[in-house]
């Protein structure tokens, strides 16, 4: 097709052949796409059959491991909510990230290594999406890390800093809870908590943050893991505290050391 | 070595013979050059006085040295900053190097700070110099004061010099604050915005004076230019001035030296300025130089980067002041929440007055504690003899809760942190800071007291008896004794020379009457000297000497 076009610039003229070439093109890109959509079709009731499959073995895996605080149907206890309309997001973050199921009831579940594979994750988020309307897993196109730098730097310093810090080191909440650093966690897992407002975190919905915003604060949270320091030692990136320690124990302290040993008596 | 170089006043003033040698060519520039100078400024007599100024060496009399230096350290980089930052909060957009805050509006101030940090070769160490170099000027200020506490070095002659220096405190914390402020981020402006609140709590005046000073309500655009006039102008000044008064009234008064053979109120026994205590200062400022230099090039201090240009609506988790500001911040987060009064529809902050009227009066007593002293013990003596901080338990118990009481306040400041690092609640590490803050100094009194008085007891023990050898002997007679070690007579004299002090007696005055300042004066002057050691006295140890 190039090379046709390119001979048809050089001679100046068009082709006779022009106009049957435009016509199969449109031929083939008609019927293309219906071969693909109908191929999309089945995939889709192929797929139809995996999430069946996906739905019970979700509901087998909650029942053996979540049902106990959950109850039965998710329908909640008195030790634990109700998870029907949390969404699959919910499920994805709290069991991605090893958070459920909670190995011992405290101010809050905290992250420890994940008890299931991807594929039971899956499963038990399909089938809590299959209870009730709720925050889809993201799509993959706001989790790439490519929104507006500057634009997230700021939406995380106004809506996420004064929990996590502004380097996402994280921070103190009441009774023992704690917002944790977010540096070094996954875009998606990131983008979950967002929408489903784990633990004591606010949910903040597309009204709020957009998802075009929730991927600038993503861009940002990568940044800040990928980029390094530069003034040196980041000690933490807690800020005056860890400064006014490290002045006193390792510079004033090493001072004083030498002071000792310059007055020293020699032997 | 220290020993053999020693010189005392009495004896610096000595002509040294000189040889007659035909001088170099160099030395007759020299000599030609210090004649020059001699000719108009007389100036020999005042180099031949301080040159053979003696100073005495103890690691502990260098720590004001390591502030002097951090102080010259702060003046060199921070006039580099001044060629570069823009105190100024007209609004720019940010076009630096710096991707994340790349198209933000932010102030003027902002904007060169984040120049200076990305844009300015060598701004980000300079920066970091600076601002490390002030955390250490205020940290060895602080531990020079300690020093010179709980060494007694305060007392008369010296009360004046002692509050020079705590002017010099004050100031160096106000040098900080101002300097703190002053590149306009995300932190800079909720310190100010805390200061503001402090303001505008105190009664009828807070409100004027927070539009008076921000030029209207805060945060304005006036506060930065505002804070870096004081911050270049009038505090460094302030602070030079200081600094000389201190360095001058100290030559007048003479370096306090420790108890040692050979070493008297009359004198003072070290090494002369020139040439050896010059050189060696002169290399102690570059040690001290380095270490900052070492340390603002490896680790990084206020990124501001991270914090963003100052808008009063975010704050970020763990924002705190700089150090030597944390303990008002601690008494601020330490201060029950809710305590109010409604008078006459005016409320009354009781929350922000109570602390600044605590955070006052702990400023207060640190400056007027020579006096309070000299005044319960009725000393007018002049002391050139360091106390060893046992020998005076009551001073030192004071300075130990003085101590706690800070270091609580100081910890209140960063209690989420404490929270989150030790796994706590934030609620309960308040709740036992607070109590901290009242039994913390009781406790520490109690402790320092007899720890002081133990160790004066164990000091009185060897000095008569000698160390334990740990060599068991089997007398004759079948008894065993291990043999003590009899001290020299120059390591004892370091335990046994300390002055007595006895509890005043309450007397009549010429009228024959009691007056009431006079029974205070008996019960407090009871206080401080009721429990105490005596000194071993020559016929002690004599005495002793003859038991073995």
């Amino acid at each position: 097709m190039a090379t046709f076009a390119h001979r048809n610039r050089r001679s100046g003229r068009r082709s006779p052949l022009t106009s049957a070439a435009l016509l199969l093109i449109g031929l083939l890109a008609t019927g293309g796409a219906y071969a693909a959509f109908t191929a999309t079709s089945s995939a889709d009731a192929a797929s139809q059959t995996q999430v069946t499959k996906l739905t019970e073995e979700g509901e087998k895996l909650f029942a053996a491991n979540c049902a106990s605080c959950h109850g039965l149907q998710a329908e909640g206890t008195e030790d634990a909510p109700t998870l029907i309309g949390v969404g699959a997001a919910s499920v994805d973050f709290q069991v991605g990230t090893g958070r459920m199921p909670m190995a011992a009831s405290g101010p809050q579940a905290e992250q420890k290594p994940v008890q299931f594979t991807e594929e039971q994750i899956a499963a038990l988020a399909t089938w809590v999406a299959s209870l009730g309307p709720g925050p889809a897993i993201p799509d993959e196109r706001y989790l790439q890390g490519d929104g507006d730098l500057a634009v997230g730097a700021e939406l995380f310093r106004i809506n996420c800093a004064m929990c996590h810090n502004v380097a996402g080191a994280g921070g103190a909440l009441t009774q023992g809870k704690f917002a944790p650093g977010v540096v070094g966690v996954s875009a998606k897992h990131v983008y979950e908590a967002m929408i489903t407002g784990p633990q004591n975190m606010p949910v903040f919905n597309d009204a709020n943050i957009s998802p075009e915003d929730k991927s600038a604060i993503i861009t940002y949270l990568q940044y800040l893991e990928t980029s390094t320091s530069p003034g040196g030692l980041e000690l933490g990136s807690l800020g005056p505290v860890s400064e006014g320690l490290f002045i006193w124990i390792f510079a004033l302290g090493g001072i004083v050391a030498i002071t000792v040993w310059l007055t020293a008596k020699s032997n | 070595m220290t020993v053999t170089a020693t010189t005392t006043e009495t004896t610096a003033s000595e002509a040294t013979a000189e040889t007659q040698v035909e001088p170099g060519k160099g030395m007759r520039f020299v000599n030609w050059g210090a004649n020059y100078i001699e000719d108009r400024t007389s100036l020999s007599g005042f180099v031949k006085e301080l040159g053979r100024k003696i100073f005495p060496d103890h690691w502990s009399f260098m720590l004001g040295e390591v502030a002097l230096y951090s102080f010259v350290v702060i003046l060199l980089s921070g006039t580099f900053l001044t060629f570069f930052f823009q105190a100024s909060m007209t609004h720019v957009v940010y076009d630096g190097s710096y991707a994340p805050l790349k198209g933000v509006g932010m102030s003027a101030a902002m904007a060169s700070t984040l120049d200076i940090s990305f844009d300015v070769r060598g701004g980000l160490l300079m920066r970091q110099v600076h601002h490390w170099a002030a955390l250490l000027f205020v940290a060895s200020v602080g531990l020079h004061m300690l020093r010179v506490f709980f060494t007694g070095a305060f007392r008369k002659p010296r009360e004046l010099n002692w509050v020079v220096g705590f002017v010099l405190f004050v100031l160096a914390m106000g040098e900080g604050f101002t300097g703190y402020s002053l590149p306009d981020d995300l932190l800079s402006g909720n310190g100010l915005r805390i200061i503001d609140g402090m303001v505008k709590g105190i009664p009828i005046i807070g409100t004027w004076i927070s539009y008076l000073l921000f030029g209207g309500e805060f945060p304005g655009e006036a506060i930065v230019g505002r804070l870096y006039t004081l911050h270049i102008l009038l505090l460094p000044a302030l602070v030079v001035a200081a600094i000389g008064v201190h360095l001058i009234l100290m030559i007048v008064n003479k370096h306090t030296q420790f108890a040692g053979p050979g070493r008297t109120q009359g004198n003072v026994v070290g090494v002369p300025i020139m040439p050896v205590f010059a050189a060696k200062a002169g290399g102690f400022f570059f040690i001290v130089f380095g270490v900052i230099m070492l340390v603002a090039s490896l680790v990084t201090i206020n990124p501001i980067w991270n914090y963003g240009p100052y808008d009063p609506s975010p704050i970020s988790a763990g924002t705190q002041p700089d150090w030597y500001i944390g303990f008002a911040d601690g008494m601020l987060r330490l201060i029950p929440p809710h305590l109010e009064t409604e008078l006459w529809g005016f409320t009354i902050t009781w929350y922000i007055l109570i602390p600044i009227a605590v955070l006052g009066l702990f400023i207060v007593l640190v400056a007027i504690y020579p006096f309070v002293e000299a005044w319960i013990t009725g000393d007018k003596r002049e002391h050139h003899i360091a106390d060893r901080p046992r020998n005076a338990p009551t001073r030192t118990a004071i300075g130990a809760a003085g101590v706690t009481f800070y270091a609580v306040m100081w910890a209140a400041a960063s209690s989420d942190l404490i929270a989150t690092h030790f796994r706590l609640s934030v609620e309960g590490v308040t709740h036992f800071l607070q109590a901290a803050l009242i039994l913390g100094p009781i406790i520490a009194y109690l402790v320092a007291k007899r720890v002081c008085l133990a160790l004066q007891k164990k000091d009185r023990e060897i000095a008569l008896h000698g160390f334990e050898s740990g060599r068991i002997v089997r007398l004759p007679g079948g008894e065993y004794i291990e043999v003590h070690e009899r001290l020299s007579d120059y390591d004892r004299w370091r335990l046994v020379s300390y002055e007595d002090y006895a509890p005043l007696m309450v007397r009549p005055n010429a009228k024959g009457r009691i007056t009431t300042g006079t029974k205070i004066r008996g019960v407090l002057s009871r206080w401080f000297f009721e429990d105490r050691i005596a000194p071993v006295t020559r016929s002690e140890i004599e005495a002793a000497h003859h038991d073995h």
